[in-house]
């Protein structure tokens, strides 16, 4: 991003006062306000020009909040079921039930890691068949138990790999996103950071659909795009802003419910409102979600599924 | 005939096969200048060295079912281009030109016809269309196929060539592949059999949702089967690549279909397996 070094800059500023402040016992306190106010002005000015490719960028930050610690900033009482019972263990794509906001649920979500060793073992998010596996056993536990299902999606897309191919990666994914559309349980997903193609619907095909603010959910990335439309690497900001990869196009196209809203200058700049946000969008759609009987549910998804961007549906609605 | 196009996974490119026909075509893997009148005799494999020639939607059908049995069912939809796609170029031009090739809307033909007197519906996507690539057109058209096929209790063949989801139309293609999949779970609930044929290509965002679904999945010999594209394989994992990946006997070998045909046996094998699924009578 244009002014991410200045911003840096003056983060480092900000911390190193208050450590001189806390050491030294000197009162930094009203240069610290005034570098903050600068700070807070410098990211809200970034924030309004960024362009859909400074968005890919921020949905992939290193310090966007993510993964297993949002969980449990979230959520409580969470405990992980590991294993797809068939040979393996992803641990790219994880769950478990836990306590949210007082309601018992199932959660999925893609995690990333954190230390370059957690990366690599989980590809960066990037499940293998394994793990959309383990994630429909998970839908099944969650079914019979009558928990809901939300899955946080933050994925660059799933595996590919040859292994992936040698188990059939193509056809865990369709029974995961057959499952989810199945489920006789109210079901709900959140983009979180990188919303990846295919290995992002997996799991994505459920009863409402949220995104964070600074997320993305694209059917390629836009390197891909550039490499296969473009023929060109050069043109990734370019294919970022025609595929229409950020939340308000989402939104205006219909295929998302609502924009989560995030501090400015993004998540990773204050985790803990992020995760009550995230918390609070999450409760207020189960608790909707809990109140229309379970038929009548299931037909809705059906149609919203039937209907998402179909050529009769847009006719319909402009005529 | 020695018909082994399998290890090399490829078809024979002619390409562009416009409307506009030439008499001659020239094979690309031996070079041998076919009369295209006697390619249609031969089922569109070469005479001289057994390579499979890219089969259009409409000889797909024709190879397929009875003669003159066939009867278009299509939705007459054509992309409202969602995004307002443009890349080197306007999307909408990319449709065009796709339209004036095929003589069709988009990259699928759907109809109804017998095959051995058994009434089925035929979805057949063609690959020159935008590389076979699902958007909302493909989309909608498999899911009202498959819904005709649930209430009216009549098989449903879906026969691949689909390089993946539609780019130029974003999430919109995307979610195609959940609606194909819905209406998949409806052609389930109505206990009516779903056969899927895999040719060259079946790959991405197709064999990640309804393609991967039927109860009974065939591979013509030659098909390339497999989600991710080699090169991206290459590129992301730094892997080399087995001898004979992704090939349609390599999807054999690793669970991912149930039979792998050759062009010619494709139309006994279907009528075989349309046969078996029928007629269950138990609840």
């Amino acid at each position: 991003m244009a002014d991410d070094t200045s911003i840096r800059a003056l983060e480092e500023k900000v911390a190193e006062l208050r450590t001189m402040m806390e050491s030294g016992g000197v009162d930094l306190s009203e240069e610290i306000t005034l570098l903050e106010k600068k700070l807070f002005a410098l990211r809200r000015e970034q924030y309004a020009r960024m362009s859909d490719w400074d968005r890919v960028k921020l949905a992939r930050h290193p310090e966007r909040p993510r993964g297993s610690p949002l969980v449990e900033a979230v959520a409580e009482n969470f405990y992980e079921l590991r294993g797809d019972r068939m040979g393996g263990d992803d641990p790219a794509l994880r769950g478990g039930p836990a306590l949210l906001d007082g309601r018992r649920i199932m959660i999925l979500f893609h995690h990333r890691g954190s230390t370059r060793e957690q990366q690599h073992a989980c590809r960066f998010g990037m499940a293998t068949p394994q793990g959309y596996r383990k994630a429909i056993r998970l839908m099944n536990i969650a079914e019979r138990l009558r928990l809901p299902l939300l899955s946080l999606v933050d994925t660059p897309g799933a595996y590919p790999g040859v292994q992936s191919e040698e188990q059939n990666i193509a056809g865990a994914i369709a029974e995961s996103i057959s499952r989810t559309l199945a489920l006789d349980v109210p079901t709900l997903t959140v983009i979180l950071g990188e919303g990846g193609s295919g290995g992002a619907i997996a799991i994505a095909a459920t009863d409402r659909v949220l995104m964070m603010e600074n997320a993305t959910y694209s059917v390629i990335s836009p390197e891909g795009a550039a490499a296969i439309l473009w023929k060109d690497p050069q043109a990734t900001p370019q294919a970022a802003q025609a595929l229409r990869l950020t939340a308000p196009p989402l939104m205006e196209l219909g295929l998302i419910d609502q924009i989560i809203a995030e501090p400015v200058g993004g998540a990773h700049t204050d985790p803990k409102s992020t995760a009550d946000e995230l918390r609070t969008a999450v409760s207020n759609h189960l608790h909707e979600l809990s109140s229309i009987p379970l038929d009548e549910l299931r037909a809705l998804r059906y149609k919203r599924y039937r209907n998402a961007g179909s050529v009769r549906a847009a006719a319909d609605q402009r005529g | 005939m020695p018909i082994r196009r399998d290890d090399r996974g490829r078809y024979v490119e002619v390409e562009p096969r416009r409307t506009e026909e030439t008499a001659w075509l020239r094979c690309r893997e031996c070079g041998e200048l076919v009369f295209r009148r006697k390619l249609k005799e031969s089922n569109h494999i070469c005479q001289r060295c057994g390579a499979y020639f890219f089969l259009t939607a409409h000889e797909r059908v024709t190879s397929l079912v009875d003669e003159d049995s066939f009867e278009p069912l299509g939705l007459g939809a054509t992309s409202l281009d969602p995004l307002e796609f443009v890349d080197r170029r306007p999307y909408q031009e990319r449709l065009e030109e796709a339209q004036a090739i095929t003589g069709l809307n988009d990259a699928i033909l759907v109809g109804r016809g017998t095959l051995d007197g058994c009434p089925l519906v035929l979805a057949v996507m063609d690959f020159r269309f935008i590389g076979g690539s699902m958007g909302q057109v493909v989309g909608d058209e498999i899911a009202a196929a498959l819904e005709r096929c649930a209430q009216e209790e009549v098989p449903f063949v879906l026969v691949v060539a689909s390089g993946g989801a539609r780019v130029q139309e974003g999430m919109v293609s995307l979610l195609q592949m959940a609606k194909t999949v819905a209406a998949r779970n409806v052609l389930a609930e109505a206990a009516v059999p779903f056969i899927a044929v895999l040719t060259y290509p079946s790959s991405g965002g197709m064999l990640a949702s309804v393609g991967s679904l039927a109860d009974i999945t065939i591979a013509e010999q030659g098909a390339m089967i497999g989600f991710a594209g080699p090169r991206v394989i290459e590129q992301t994992t730094g892997e080399r690549l087995p001898a004979g990946f992704q090939t349609a006997s390599f999807a054999l070998e690793h669970g991912m279909v149930d039979q792998v045909v050759t062009r010619e046996s494709l139309r006994a094998e279907l009528t075989r397996a349309l046969s078996v699924l029928q007629g269950g009578s138990h609840g």
